[in-house]
């Protein structure tokens, strides 16, 4: 458990034993094998006011993830690039242990991963947001809301903050007379690759993918992996406790071949999309 | 990334004269600052990095305290005139989150059972910064720790590598960071071979990520001794070699 503050469930000491003989078993005490992620629900364009949405389950773990199109100017040192702005909250719906407020420091360790995996991947190619190279570019702020926490949010925000740019429609925006004006056209999202996230959790010498919440609350530590079709982009350990160096190298091997079953799900929605 | 500049020449040296699988030079002084239990300074490259450590001591506000265990806090900030462009002394997303992974980074290697309801707070400040900020101030705070005289399973050793020109290189200085393209900081416990702070950023191919973790860990190992060295500096003095103990 971190030592600052809890913000996970509190599993009964029952329970954990319970969590332990299974494992032990080579079982997870929702019948699922370790490498076995839960089942993953997408759904794309469910906000119509935004320019691009997603709701994502995992498992009971829901996200919501929208993206708003503005322009403004760019990061400084990135004067030719669109710029980029991802956010998380976990609202209080989404657990007993939540309360309102400013983000505390795993809601910003969350928002920083899913940001450092789209782009590190470069998955939107920045350098084609651009309206006046210098002073005027896009800006795309995707906000992801933490509707239900189940564990895991990490990926399940990965893949929502994914999907929602992969179905956005980018308004065209135009200067005229030294202003920007909303063409009232769109186009694709400028999409050169596909961030996939998988993190799993390591509970004394087991390594288990896509954990629960009750599994998050018995864990030593946890790993999150982000892959795209070339290699490695992100990776972030988490979590008080340690990993041995094969433990890494063995979620490596897993986040590549279930980073390949997620991406063919999120393709599919490229293709419904048209 | 896009790469302006080659940042590995002909002769395989890169921008600061460096091999591959070279460290910058780095120097750790034990017990600079008086008041607090333990202290280091760390000079890796151009970082400059103090790390102090107070407790174990009583937990304020009192709410925070385990009745079986001890509360780890850590604080890594960064001055003002630290970087190019000041930085606002606010702490920023970026530091909350390093704050966050240096303090679980350092966790794994302390007895905090030893110290029921006290708390340990470590500072990390970054008076000068390059490349590689994070892995330095863990190593810092792994010594400060140790001259407080907590109860440790190991030290806790940070180097990071990278790709650099696409080749894996050791110790990412602050060009090879923002020019480079990967970097990923690694701690480690050698002596328990257990990896405590993993992070990437950057593109990696698939054959090339256990070869960066495995150059990360060798950086780790040889900062390791460099930690060794200069905790026996301060309590033996020259002897830098501990004597065996004639039965």
């Amino acid at each position: 458990m971190s030592s600052s503050k809890r913000s996970t469930i509190i599993v009964e000491h029952l329970r954990k034993q319970q969590m332990w003989d299974a494992l032990s078993r080579g079982k997870r005490l929702d019948g699922r094998d370790f490498s076995e992620t839960r089942q993953l629900v997408i759904e794309t364009d469910i906000i119509k006011k935004a320019n691009g949405s997603a709701r994502v389950k995992l498992g009971d773990t829901e996200v919501i993830a929208g993206v708003k199109v503005e322009t403004g100017e760019p990061f400084e040192g990135l004067e030719n690039k669109g710029a980029l702005i991802l956010s998380a909250e976990v609202l209080p719906t989404a657990s007993p242990y939540i309360e309102p407020g400013p983000p505390d420091e795993e809601v910003v360790e969350l928002a920083r991963v899913v940001d450092r995996g789209v782009r590190e991947s470069e998955m939107i190619d920045l350098e084609k947001l651009v309206l006046v190279p210098g002073k005027i570019v896009y800006t795309i702020f995707v906000d992801c809301s933490i509707l239900n926490a189940d564990g895991n949010l990490f990926d399940a925000t990965s893949y929502a903050t994914v999907a929602a740019l992969l179905t956005a429609k980018l308004p065209i925006f135009e200067m005229q007379d030294q202003k920007v004006v909303d063409s009232g056209n769109t186009q694709p999202m400028p999409v050169t690759s596909m961030p996939v996230s998988i993190t799993a959790a390591r509970i004394g010498d087991h390594v288990l993918i896509d954990p629960s919440a009750e599994e998050e609350a018995c864990m030593d530590s946890r790993i999150t992996i982000t892959t795209t079709d070339e290699g490695f982009c992100a990776t972030q350990k988490g979590h008080t406790g340690s990993f041995m160096p094969d433990q890494i190298k063995k979620a490596a091997e897993a986040a590549t071949i279930k980073g390949k079953e997620v991406r063919a799900r999120l393709k599919e929605l490229l293709v419904n999309n048209g | 990334m896009s790469q302006a500049r080659n940042l590995i020449d002909e002769t395989g040296k890169r921008i600061d004269g460096r091999g591959f699988d070279e460290l910058r030079n780095v120097k750790i002084t034990v017990g600079p600052v008086k008041n607090a239990d333990g202290s280091a300074f760390i000079e890796f490259g151009k970082n400059k990095i103090l790390a102090a450590v107070y407790g174990p001591r009583e937990v304020h506000p009192k709410h925070m305290a385990l009745p079986d265990r001890c509360v780890l806090r850590c604080r890594y900030h960064m001055s003002p005139f630290s970087t190019d462009t000041r930085k606002n002394p606010a702490p920023s997303r970026r530091e909350v989150e390093i704050s966050k992974v240096m303090r679980e980074a350092l966790e794994p290697a302390l007895m905090l059972q030893d110290y029921p309801r006290a708390a340990i707070d470590v500072y990390v400040e970054v008076l000068q910064s390059d490349g590689g900020s994070r892995c330095a101030g863990i190593t810092a705070a792994s010594v400060a720790l140790a001259d407080a005289g907590i109860s440790m399973h190991d030290l806790v050793a940070s180097c990071a590598a990278g790709k650099v020109d696409n080749k894996i290189v050791l110790d990412i200085n602050d060009e090879e960071d923002k020019e480079g393209q990967a970097d990923m900081p690694v701690a480690y416990m050698p002596r328990l071979e257990q990896v405590t702070l993993l992070q990437l950023d950057g593109r990696l191919a698939p054959e090339q990520f256990n070869e960066c973790l495995d150059k990360a860990i060798g950086g780790c190992k040889m900062v390791y001794e460099i930690q060794k060295q200069a905790l026996m500096q301060k309590y033996f003095g020259n002897e830098t070699e501990l004597k065996e103990e004639t039965q």
